[in-house]
């Protein structure tokens, strides 16, 4: 049993085994390995997909759900700490899924808890089951992992998903294209990790004909959350709009991903495109989710 | 013709020498020199063939433990000790950057679970040559310039 807090918790082969278990759960989605389990979906800011699709998973695979969707009704508003609650919760349940808004938060609670603990989300630092969920995405619709050329557009520099998916491709020789304006670039220990591995990397500023050799175009969105000047974030929340006009001249096999919630970022139009993938891919969620359950209670 | 000294000798104590010069008063913070009873004398801005210029701390009378001297690795990774006795120096010691810090700076990341929680900050030493800290909680990287010692 161990906890999901990073993506670099997970080796290259522990990810392969999670997206090999993740093809099976959808071929077979109802199996009740978590028969008898209870399992604590506690989120301590809100979540519309990320909890859904977690509390899913745990529904199919026969386990119980306990937890809250917002911390506010908790005793954390009465000004418990976070060690202490993480230490209550791993008294009730086999397993914690945990989002938080303190960054750093999931890796302390799973040194606290006794039980495995799986990162929903901790601020802007890591979201491990969204780049499974990703990878998979990747793998089912490109047949493979290795050599895949993959642009990521948009907020670059705040962007946990971005910077989690490089990571974790880094062990599949990607190419990688950065679109992003000069504010939202890819931050430079990224770059630096890519160039230690020898691995390409491309960066632009714009959108138009610089995807179309891409094998993957991942999209996201410009995250007002994360500015603390508004006016910064005015000046970029728009810059790179995707349409089918931009897609036309792209590889008949390139699927545009997205973490989703969309914004402006993807015309409403292009949903209609067999390019546009985000909507299955957050389906995919459901099945990558019950394959890192299963992989992190060691129960396949 | 014998080199004149720029900061004077001492009997005995521990002469720190090889500090770069804007690391002075970061490393006196580290040691908690400010509070010290012992006689201290310091130069800053010495000339230096390796380093340029570098400063140089002499404490009278005082010893210090490998974990001490750790901690100014941080901002001093290429600090020397002499050890004196009888204004002989009996031993040289290196300063060694540890791959892993408990403790002793700051998350520069506001954040960042242990500058919210009451817990000791945590950090995997990623480059020791220009030192560079990755928190062990929210994961951000801190640069030399940026490393804030917790007091």
């Amino acid at each position: 049993m161990k906890s999901l807090v990073s993506i670099t918790d997970f080796s290259k082969d522990e990810i392969l085994k999670v997206l090999d278990l993740a093809a099976e759960f959808e071929n077979n989605p109802n199996q009740n390995i978590l028969e008898n389990k209870v399992v604590a979906s506690i989120f301590f800011e809100p979540s519309t997909r990320t909890r859904l699709s977690f509390e899913t998973a745990v529904n199919r695979l026969g386990g119980r759900v306990i937890g809250f969707s917002d911390s506010n009704n908790t005793s954390v508003s009465k000004g418990e700490t976070l060690k202490d609650t993480i230490s209550m919760i791993a008294n009730y349940a086999d397993l914690i899924i945990m989002r938080h808004h303190i960054e750093g938060a999931a890796r302390y609670a799973s040194e606290i808890s006794s039980v495995p603990v799986i990162n929903a989300g901790d601020g802007a630092n890591q979201h491990p089951s969204q780049t499974l969920l990703d990878m998979y995405s990747i793998k089912k619709t490109q047949g493979r992992l290795d050599n895949i050329t993959i642009t990521m557009i948009g907020d670059l520099k705040y962007g946990r998903t971005v910077h989690s998916l490089l990571m974790a491709m880094s062990h599949f020789n990607t190419t990688f294209k950065f679109i992003a304006p000069p504010e939202l670039q890819m931050p430079v220990e990224y770059k630096n990790y890519l160039d230690k591995l020898g691995l390409k990397y491309t960066e632009y500023t714009e959108l138009a004909e610089n995807i179309d050799d891409s094998d993957i175009i991942y999209m996201t969105r410009v995250q007002r959350e994360r500015f603390s000047d508004l006016l910064e974030y005015e000046k970029v929340k728009n810059v790179y709009v995707l349409t089918n006009e931009i897609l036309e001249n792209t590889k008949q096999n390139v699927k545009v991903l997205h973490p989703l919630p969309r914004v402006g970022e993807i015309d409403v139009n292009v949903d209609e495109n067999p390019k546009a993938y985000y909507f299955t891919q957050s389906r995919n969620g459901v099945y990558t989710r019950m394959a890192i359950i299963a992989c992190v209670l060691g129960l396949k | 013709m014998q080199k004149e000294l720029k900061v004077s000798a001492i009997k005995n104590g521990t002469a720190i020498d090889h500090i770069p010069s804007n690391a002075l008063f970061k490393v006196i913070q580290i040691l908690g020199l400010e509070k010290s009873e012992h006689q201290i004398t310091f130069g800053t801005n010495l000339e230096s063939k390796r380093m340029g210029n570098k400063a140089i701390i002499k404490i009278s009378d005082r010893y210090f433990k490998d974990d001490e001297i750790n901690r100014i690795s941080l901002v001093a990774p290429q600090a020397k000790l002499n050890i004196i006795k009888d204004y002989e120096v009996i031993e040289k010691k290196i300063v060694e950057v540890p791959d892993f810090i408990e403790g002793i700076a700051k998350c520069i990341n506001p954040k960042c679970v242990s500058n919210i929680e009451n817990i000791k900050s945590k950090f995997k030493v990623v480059s020791k040559n220009k030192v560079t800290l990755q928190c062990h909680y929210c994961e951000r990287i801190t640069n030399q310039e940026n490393i804030i010692i917790k007091n």
